[in-house]
């Protein structure tokens, strides 16, 4: 267990962790994120005394780590860097090694966890251990430097943006492998990223900072339901669930189309039928020389009239249920679902047609509910 | 010119690289971990360059006499300069991830420097044991005017005598000499490089 009690470290003048209190516990996957230079990676290295603090208490289970000389501390503490940081000097072995030869491990001892750290990335150790770092691929440095901070058997890991420089198929590989590694070792491991997607798919608990201070402490599951700052909403960005009550009171105008073809009555279907076609949709709205609208055409109707001496609205559904732009859109679909209709027109309040509600708005209403707000292309 | 001559001034840049390597690496490495240090080595290995050699030699010789040990001594101090300040800048170079890798897997100070960051500046310093090398090749020869011997009293008693076929003769084989170990050496530092 690591207990932070009211931990702060200045730069200058400039306070860049302030009154920290925080708890881990053992087994927990921990992930500090925030805005850049909201202190994340300074609250970090003051768990390895890379960064003395310059004020507060930090206890590894019950010992406080300002009584622990900080090379020992460091033997004891695992540490991935974003640069991986591999010794060019060194083979895959050595570099995998350097701890357990601090620790003054046994050579056969030394030699079977060689063994076993490669087999466990399936990295066979006849083909990769007398290499050099650089006849690796970058996702497998990372996962040498993965294997390099397990290496001494540490309880607690930490590891500083360790997959933010590779490619976005190798990162999510290492994430999945890390879990994997993590489920099996039960290691305490406290990870920084400014990667929302990274923190919600890897976090047992999100600790989120700004300004040197806690904004929030959860799960995942907890911060995107609960988001306690609009900071977190804004970093969890697409992830944020819309909660139900919003949905709820979603209003016609919020969901409907709203770049509608406009077509007066007289003109040709030929030249509806082409204009439709230009558009992304596949209906039009006519309306007469006021703007009120006199019915919907769609593709499909004009082509069922193959009579290009009519008027368009002639063939047109001139029936179109109309509602109200304010109305709720719950209501509306359940009057669309009801009066088995495919589409809506949507009035504002001086009577003119401002969009369109079609079963794909539906759909699309949905998809947001249940994916998240992505750009769903319409 | 007397392949005597040729071994002397073998053994006086010989010594005098030896030794500027193990005070230019200390003095390059103390610059490297200690701050307070740093400014006055790497001021101190400067000024010594702007001391004229014969000036320099002069003044080692109220303590040595005119011996090769005066010689020696002036080359070292003379060919200080590119080897500190290499071994410095080639320890300063090193990849600060690296440095911060090391650290955070528990090395200390030493082990840092002995086991990563000395081996990974070798080829930088490597660069300055070249040049410490080449130069004293040259200040060897002002070696002969504090009795020092090498080409350097070749060449002086060829200048006294007028003889053209000694001097040609002792100029080429420093040339050669120069030649010889700045190509070798470089050869040595591209295939560090290359590593």
């Amino acid at each position: 267990m690591i207990t932070f009690t009211n931990v702060s470290k200045k730069y200058d003048e400039i306070t860049v962790v302030d009154e920290l209190n925080l708890s881990i516990e053992d087994g927990e996957f921990v992930i500090l994120i925030g805005p850049s230079g909201c202190g994340k990676t300074t609250t970090l290295k003051m768990i390895n005394k890379l960064i003395e603090m310059d004020k507060g208490e930090i206890h590894i289970d019950d010992k406080n780590i300002s009584d622990i000389n900080g090379d020992e501390l460091r033997r004891e503490i695992g540490y991935v860097i974003q640069q991986i940081g591999l010794f060019p000097n060194l083979t895959i072995k050595e570099n995998i090694l350097v701890v357990p030869r601090l620790l003054k491990w046994k050579e056969e001892k030394c030699d079977k966890r060689v063994h076993e750290l490669l087999e466990l990335v399936g990295m066979p150790y006849e083909e990769n251990a007398m290499k050099y770092p650089n006849e690796l691929s970058g996702g497998q440095q990372q996962r040498i430097g993965v294997l390099r901070a397990l290496a001494g058997e540490p309880p607690i890991i930490l590891m500083d943006e360790p997959f933010g420089a590779l490619d976005p198929v190798t990162r999510e590989s290492l994430q999945d492998e890390l879990k994997v590694l993590q489920k099996k070792l039960h290691k305490t491991i406290i990870f920084v990223t400014h990667d929302m997607e990274e923190a919600l798919k890897m976090a047992d608990k999100i600790v989120f900072m700004s300004d040197g201070k806690i904004l929030q402490v959860a799960s995942p599951e907890e911060m995107l339901a609960n988001p306690a700052d609009s900071l977190i909403t804004d970093f969890m960005g697409r992830h944020a669930v819309t909660t139900e009550e919003q949905y709820h009171d979603l209003t016609c105008k919020e969901v409907m189309f709203k770049e509608l073809i406009f077509v007066s009555e007289t003109e040709k279907p030929l030249e509806v039928a082409s204009k439709i076609k230009k558009s992304d949709h596949d209906m039009a709205v006519i309306v007469d020389e006021n703007a009120a609208p006199k019915g919907v055409v769609t593709l499909d109707l004009i082509k069922q009239f193959q009579q290009a001496d009519k008027k368009i609205v002639e063939i047109a559904d001139t029936e179109v249920e109309k509602v109200s732009e304010n109305k709720l859109a719950k209501d509306a679909f359940n009057q669309m679902i009801k009066d088995n209709k495919n589409y809506l027109l949507v009035m504002d309040d001086k009577n003119k047609v401002t969009g369109l509600i079609t079963r794909d708005v539906i759909t699309n209403s949905l998809a947001r509910l249940v994916w998240g707000d992505m750009d769903w292309a319409l | 010119m007397t392949m005597r001559a040729v071994l002397q001034h073998l053994y006086l840049v010989g010594a005098a690289s030896v030794l500027t390597m193990i005070f230019g690496s200390i003095l390059g490495v103390a610059a490297y971990l200690y701050k307070s240090l740093r400014g006055g080595v790497l001021w101190l290995v400067d000024v010594l360059q702007t001391i004229p050699v014969l000036a320099l030699l002069g003044v080692i010789m109220i303590f040595f006499g005119a011996t090769s040990t005066t010689v020696i001594i002036g080359i070292v101090l003379y060919s200080l300069l590119p080897m500190v300040r290499n071994t410095y800048i080639g320890l300063e170079g090193v990849d600060p991830a690296i440095k911060e890798a090391a650290q955070g897997m528990g090395m200390t100070k030493w082990q840092r420097l002995l086991k990563i960051e000395l081996p990974l500046a070798f080829p930088i310093i490597f660069t300055g044991i070249r040049i410490a090398v080449v130069t004293s090749i040259g200040i060897a020869v002002f070696g002969a005017v504090v009795g020092g011997g090498g080409l350097g009293s070749t060449i002086n008693r060829a200048i006294l005598i007028q003889d053209m076929g000694t001097l040609m003769q002792a100029t080429f084989a420093l040339m050669g000499m120069a030649m010889f170990f700045d190509f070798g050496m470089s050869y040595i530092e591209k295939r560090l490089q290359s590593r």
